[in-house]
Formats: structure tokens, C-alpha cells, sequence
């Protein structure tokens, strides 16, 4: 990513602050365009990332770095608004692998935070992260509103 | 500094236990209400209803939490009701296609048999 991020936060690695974090999220979301379910995907995403960071890289210690980084970008003649986030840590490498406890068809505790970050996020993408650390690439696009939904707001 | 325990209010009346949890339960609050479910499951009720309504959000954490209570109350003989979700709620539920495991009832009537 060559271009600065339009935000940058640091937080220590403490579950206790993932509740501001999911605000922060989803008023972002929102001030971009993003509708009300997409603004909470968005803000269960970056939860969801958050906690794996803590339960899986840094093991529930709470007293490490964990860096937010977001892009907005605006909508295209292809595709809506878009929001790209990055979350960055110290931690030690964690294969996907670990972190997809499991198939979402089998019901079981655990394992399902990878999966929802997929489901709904467009874009995802784990790499280490030098000199040590994991990042986390995620984007997701706004719905472009329909021809529909341009004359109802305009009342034709 | 954030308080890390969920509040839950607990009633009991015919064969029910109902746990009524307030608030967001994500990674700082499940093990609250972990313990909670874990608490009224010991007490063998005939159906434990969990009234969704006063949580905002949960993520997977507390997913996890209510398919061990499932797998748990399974084993036990307890029929486990969730009810009153809200739809970000629901759909959290969906996003991971657990919405299919769990009874969900639009209300604490339906999931005592009463409405």
C-alpha cells in the first residue's frame, strides 16, 4: 500500500476496547455510504479479525500492539464506495489454516471467526509482516444503488 | 476500564429457566455468559429459554458459546430456546448458517409454549 492510510489507530491487544473499535467501524461505514447491514458486517469483520489477533497471535496477553489502518475510496462507474482495511500485529506467524478451526458445516464451538470474515467481506488476504507480524487485507464495496433506487430518492 | 461481566437476569416459572443477558457479547463478555449458561444448565431445568432482546451484538465468541450450550443441553435432556433477536443479531446467526441448529422464537411466549 503506497498511499497513507486516511486513519491509523493503535490499540493494545485488550478485548475490553473491541467494543469502541466496532463503533469507530461502523460510523466510517456509514459517513461512505455504506448501508446499516453493511456497516455492522464491516464492524463484525474487523471484530472478528481483532479477536483472532488477540486469542491466536498474542495467546490472550493483553498488553500488546495491534494497528488499524483504513482507506476509503469512492465509487466508481463499477462499483460503489469502498472501505480497505488493514490490521497489522507483532505476533508470532499464524497459518490460516490454524485460524479456520473448522467448515461451517460442521456445528461445532470455535473456528468461526476466519469464516465470517469471509463471508462478508469482498476481499480478504493474510501475509507476514516484516520484520515480524501478521497483516490482515480486507475491502469491502458498497452496493451501487439501482436505477430504482435513484428515482425513488429523487421522486420520479 | 471496561467491566468485562455481562449482566443476566435469571427467572424461573413451570419447567423454564429464561436467562435474559443485557448487552454486547463478543470476546471480553462471553465467558460471563458462558458461566451463566453453564450455571443454569446444571440446574437441570425441563427448557432453558435465552432472551436475546437486550443484546445489541455478538460475534463468534458467543456463538460458540450457544452451540456448546446447544451440544451441552443435547446431552443433558434440556430443551434450549433462543428468542427476541434482533435481526443484526439473526443474522450473524446466518452469516455463519447456524440459524438452522438453534429453535429461534420471535418471543419469550413462543419459546415457553405459552402464546
Amino acid at each position: 500500500m503506497d498511499e497513507k492510510p486516511h486513519i491509523r489507530i493503535e490499540l493494545r491487544s485488550d478485548p475490553c476496547y473491541l467494543a469502541g473499535v466496532r463503533q469507530l467501524i461502523a460510523g466510517i461505514a456509514q459517513r461512505i455510504g455504506f448501508d446499516e447491514s453493511s456497516c455492522s458486517q464491516v464492524a463484525l469483520a474487523v471484530d472478528e479479525a481483532l479477536a483472532n489477533v488477540i486469542r491466536h497471535g498474542y495467546c490472550r496477553a493483553c498488553d500488546r500492539p495491534i494497528w488499524i489502518s483504513l482507506w476509503p475510496s469512492a465509487e466508481t462507474e463499477e462499483q460503489g464506495a469502498g472501505l480497505r482495511i488493514e490490521i497489522e500485529d507483532e505476533a508470532r506467524h499464524v497459518d490460516e489454516a490454524e485460524l479456520c478451526g473448522r467448515e461451517l458445516d460442521d456445528p461445532k464451538p470455535g473456528g468461526l471467526g476466519l469464516h465470517i470474515i469471509r463471508e462478508v467481506m469482498d476481499e480478504v488476504a493474510y501475509e507476514k509482516r516484516k520484520p515480524r507480524g501478521m497483516r490482515l487485507r480486507m475491502v469491502k464495496f458498497a452496493e451501487k444503488p439501482t436505477a430504482d433506487d435513484v428515482s425513488a430518492l429523487s421522486g420520479e | 476500564m471496561e467491566d468485562t461481566s455481562l449482566s443476566v437476569k435469571i427467572e424461573s416459572r413451570g419447567g423454564s429457566t429464561i436467562l435474559s443477558p443485557c448487552g454486547d457479547v463478543d470476546m471480553s463478555r462471553a465467558p460471563s455468559f458462558r458461566e451463566h449458561v453453564r450455571v443454569a444448565q446444571q440446574g437441570k431445568p425441563e427448557r432453558l429459554v435465552i432472551d436475546m432482546g437486550e443484546v445489541e451484538y455478538m460475534d463468534s465468541s458467543g456463538l460458540a458459546t450457544l452451540v456448546e450450550a446447544m451440544r451441552n443441553a443435547k446431552g443433558q435432556g434440556i430443551e434450549l430456546v433462543l428468542c427476541c433477536l434482533n435481526p443484526k443479531v439473526l443474522a450473524v446467526f446466518e452469516i455463519a448458517r447456524l440459524h438452522q441448529l438453534f429453535r429461534i422464537v420471535p418471543t419469550v411466549a413462543d419459546a415457553e409454549g405459552t402464546a
